[in-house]
């Protein structure tokens, strides 16, 4: 079937015209009418909009151009509902935003495009990349492909669902404090969060400025290259963007471990990691080993303050950036007798319950009298886990570790409780407040029921090219990424 | 009780740039509302401000032309608070780490020259501008992200008028720098004032007022007169002042209470993460620097000590930098600086003015000014034919000496000649030649008169003056 192939293989299958675009796209829309009721990933689909995209690419076909100038030509990628794309909306899984459409094209989108990507359909967030299950979008939860009674992760959750239930080539997502890479982990596919400046963050609607990065979500890691490559590079309209030369991701994959450093974060390998993942993560290391890396064990002393260092900068900066959805210029208004009262009112009606809190949270660490106690530590604290990281990577290549603490869980059971909400990151969280980059892929699985494990991979910054290496040269001697949830 | 008044002032200042701050679209004044936006400064959702590079450099520039430092490292803030015109619902500005800081601006006031210091001038960006109509109120977004320079001064200002003098000694200094062009009719300018008073040699500062936004020199300093006595009349009746913001009601001429320090905003600033912090590197500064010019009371200074024309002259010169510049060309190597200012302000600009053109358009070379002035002060022309020779000069250009031949313009100052025209009006005047021989010095006017008639107004009237002396005392 179409839809089961990965990105690579439906690339190979249009390259030599056993198949179209229109095919790739009409099988991917197949699939959704036929699964995402389950699942619930997609939030809307611009079918006529997909297939005359479709048609476009095959006509580009038809004329000769290649996947080497073009290495998306024709496939049907999913984006996660913040992406501005002209036309388009983005509601970000949030009431607040109503019928507002895009004026303009982001950068990533716009280089997804210009690499003949078909972008089509908006998939299902946590409102405005708050959470980590999807259950904190206005428009109903995404599910767990391997078990619908669980979440997806998120906030990326419909990311990973539409990936996970094989309803497109790929996603793009973004990853905050995990929001790829733990979704990733649950939903058993590959996702990768970039080092921060690597992919422009123009076009996205904004979570916490600092922490933000654009990442793919896939069925395996060369597809993640692949994705990665074509969204890369400096942008002049994002002045945080490095301007730092793109590697062939694809091209330099290959190899084995022999010669590679991992490092073993001794403060990640707390108590309370599910038996199951500890498990399937001492086999990943062993593998590992076996594969020619030598393991070493490494310090990460500040990796205790990460949590909480993360909910006040990305709140502090969630607060701010979330202040233009105002009801003034666009989006849903709920009218007052004056300013104030028509803010409160669009706001008090347009933010859901975790939004509101975030924005309390980080008004608050920013208030005056409370900003040296709160915003100011935590801003030290970052430096002191950035440099952390920098000390392990002077002796290893990357570090090893599990993405998440447990597997997917059931819907509704950590809503009453943000702090248990907030802990199922605490593996992801660190790499985000480093600036760094990392990766999850599969693992193995638990057993009754089965669900997917994550194996995280941290990487030097800029360094994509050696991590995707390591992740790949791991993949393809496991049998993890080739399992599929039967839906 | 005898009270001080204590000022200082913040100005903000648009900037000269082609484009706003943090996005392409134009910074023009007058378009139709809404015209010149874009995603980036209507703050739609996913967008991004990147710094105007212009704007930065002239952000520096003015920092040097204020005497500031301009430090290894600065940045931006994010100033939070909801308002209509504010499409962010935060302002985009520099809280902790300016890009420029301590300065100061020397201005005449008083006979004298005083020195306010400088706190810092920074950079941020403007907001757009509110309408409210019988039903609805409207947001034009066309200055929003405009680049904004705003200048704090130290609470160095002692009265209206001197805040008046130093405002527009800041505005002149602005304008030569290329900073701004501080039209004040498009809102280019516009000031918040803290004032307060105390007792005089007191050292404390009394309770601070602010005066917000104001748009006209003329009226900050109705304002400040207003409040200045109000505070003191206050304070005299045994009352209180609260910290507070007022607003100046120009048609009723009074200030008004908006708000207390305890209805403040709280503006939550912190750094704003989409741009990078600023570590200008040597050779950016010194590009920057490559474009400090003289400021305009230095130059008033030399030209008064250069050229020791009077202080007047100097004032046009300071006020018409090319004129300025074409007087101190015509002016190198001259013995009769004054000479030539006059020339240069009183014939040269007025034609200017009348005809519409420039001094870049002039048809000769300063040089033939300093030329005309010495011939004429060494008699060869008198200043009647100097109007002659350049109004030939102003009209098609060329040389004086060759106006002057060609004209024949030239006095006749040669002994002989002027011999004859002089004995010749003696002997036809023997009444008058009687007086002048009793005495009677003013009559030799006549004489002369009639020597001036005889030769068409050629005789030089100085030597005409000296022959008739000593053919009559002889």
């Amino acid at each position: 079937m179409l839809h089961e192939l990965t990105l690579s293989g439906l690339t190979s299958k249009l390259a030599s015209k056993e198949v179209s675009s229109r095919d790739a796209m009409q099988a991917c829309l197949d699939r959704i009418a036929a699964v995402d009721g389950q699942v619930n990933a997609f939030m809307s689909i611009d079918r006529d909009d997909a297939l005359s995209q479709a048609d476009a690419a095959d006509a580009a076909l038809a004329k000769g151009n290649t996947h080497i100038a073009q290495p998306l030509l024709g496939v049907p990628i999913s984006l996660k509902d913040l992406f501005c794309a002209k036309g388009q909306p983005a509601n970000c899984s949030s009431k607040i935003l109503g019928d507002f459409h895009s004026p303009y094209d982001g950068t990533a989108v716009r280089k997804l495009r210009d690499a003949g990507a078909v972008l089509f359909g908006r998939v299902n967030m946590d409102e405005f990349a708050m959470g980590s299950s999807t259950e904190n979008s206005a428009f109903g939860r995404s599910n767990n492909p391997w078990d619908l009674e669980r979440v997806p992760g998120g906030s990326s959750g419909g990311c990973a669902a539409s990936v996970a239930a094989q309803e497109c080539f790929g996603s793009i997502g973004t990853d905050t404090g995990g929001s790829i890479r733990q979704p990733a982990a649950l939903c058993g596919c590959v996702g990768l969060k970039p080092t921060y400046g690597r992919v422009s963050r123009y076009g996205v609607v904004a979570f916490a400025s600092s922490l933000d990065q654009v990442g793919p979500l896939t069925k395996d890691v060369r597809d993640s290259a692949t994705l990665l490559g074509a969204m890369s590079g400096h942008d002049p309209h994002d002045s945080t963007s490095v301007p730092t030369d793109v590697p062939d991701y694809v091209a330099e994959l290959g190899g084995d471990l022999k010669g590679i450093k991992l490092g073993l974060p001794r403060e990640f390998l707390i108590d309370g990691i599910d038996p199951e993942v500890r498990a399937a993560f001492d086999a990943a290391v062993k593998q590992c080993e076996a594969l020619g890396a030598e393991i070493h064990e490494v310090s990460m002393p500040h990796t205790e303050y990460g949590v909480a260092t993360y909910y006040i900068v990305a709140t502090a900066e969630a607060s701010a950036n979330l202040a233009r959805f105002d009801g003034i210029r666009y989006g849903d208004r709920v009218d007052g007798d004056d300013p104030f009262s028509l803010y409160c009112n669009t706001r008090g009606r347009g933010f859901g319950e975790e939004v509101k809190r975030r924005i309390i949270l980080g008004t608050y660490v920013l208030s005056s009298g409370y900003y040296d106690a709160y915003y100011l530590r935590a801003q030290k604290a970052r430096t002191l886990i950035k440099r952390d990281f920098e000390q392990a990577f002077e002796t290893v290549d990357a570090l090893i570790t599990p993405t998440v603490p447990s597997p997917a869980f059931k819907a509704g059971e950590k809503m009453d409780d943000p702090l248990q909400m907030y802990l199922s990151d605490i593996f992801t969280i660190s790499c985000n407040l480093a600036g760094t980059c990392g990766i999850s892929l599969p693992c193995g699985f638990s057993n009754e029921p089965k669900l997917p494990i994550g194996l995280q991979f941290l990487g030097k910054p800029f360094g994509e090219s050696q991590l995707l290496q390591i992740a790949h040269a791991y993949e393809q001697a496991t049998p993890w990424h080739t399992e599929r949830a039967s839906l | 009780m005898e009270y001080e008044t204590v000022i200082g002032l913040e100005t903000h200042v648009q900037l000269k740039t082609k484009s706003k701050m943090f996005c392409g679209c134009v910074n023009q004044f007058g378009s139709e509302p809404n015209t010149n936006v874009c995603p980036v400064c209507l703050g739609m959702p996913g967008v991004l401000p990147v710094p105007n590079e212009r704007a930065m450099q002239l952000t520096a520039l003015a920092g040097y032309l204020l005497n500031c430092e301009v430090p290894g490292f600065a940045k931006f803030d994010r100033k939070n608070y909801f308002y209509p015109d504010a499409s962010k619902d935060y302002q985009i500005t520099q809280f902790d780490f300016p890009s420029t800081t301590t300065g100061h601006v020397d201005f005449e006031f008083g006979g004298g020259i005083e020195r306010v210091r400088i706190t810092r001038a920074h950079i941020e960006e403007d907001v757009g501008k509110s309408s409210h109509f019988a039903q609805h109120s409207g947001v034009d977004f066309n200055r929003a992200g405009v680049p904004l320079l705003e200048i704090v001064s130290e609470p160095d200002l002692r009265s209206a008028d001197m805040a008046y003098e130093y405002l527009n000694a800041l505005k002149e200094i602005l304008i030569y720098g290329g900073i701004s062009d501080c039209d004040m009719e498009k809102g280019m300018v516009r000031c918040d004032v803290n004032i307060s008073v105390r007792p005089r040699g007191a050292e404390e500062l009394g309770v601070k007022v602010e005066i917000k936004n104001m748009n006209t020199f003329s009226g900050m300093r109705r304002a400040i007169n207003y409040e200045v006595p109000r505070q003191i009349e206050t304070l005299e009746r045994g009352g209180t002042l609260v910290q507070e913001t007022r607003r100046w009601d120009d048609i009723a001429g009074i200030t008004e209470s908006m708000r207390t320090k305890e209805q403040a905003h709280d503006y939550r600033y912190f750094p704003e993460p989409d741009i990078m912090p600023l570590k200008p590197s040597e050779s950016w500064l010194s590009e920057v620097r490559s474009h400090i010019v003289e400021l305009p009371l230095a130059r008033k200074q030399r030209f008064v000590l250069d050229y020791g024309i009077p202080a007047q002259d100097a004032d046009v010169f300071v006020g018409n930098v090319p004129l300025g510049g074409f007087f101190e060309q015509a002016v190198s190597g001259a013995k009769n600086a004054k000479a030539i200012a006059n020339w240069v302000i009183n014939n040269l600009q007025a034609r200017i003015v009348e005809t519409g053109t420039t001094v870049d358009e002039l048809k000769f070379e300063p040089a033939a000014i300093r030329e005309l002035v010495g011939i004429i002060d060494a008699g060869t022309i008198s200043n009647k034919g100097g109007q002659e020779v350049f109004s030939e000069l102003f009209e098609n250009g060329g040389a004086p000496e060759e106006i002057v031949e060609a004209k024949g313009l030239a006095q006749v100052s040669d002994s002989v000649e002027l011999d004859t025209w002089c004995q010749a009006a003696i002997d036809a005047n023997p009444g008058p030649a009687n007086d002048v021989r009793n005495g009677k010095d003013n009559a030799i006017n006549f004489l002369k008169g009639q020597v001036m008639k005889a030769s068409r107004g050629k005789a030089n009237p100085q030597v005409v003056g000296e022959t008739l002396a000593k053919l009559l005392k002889s």
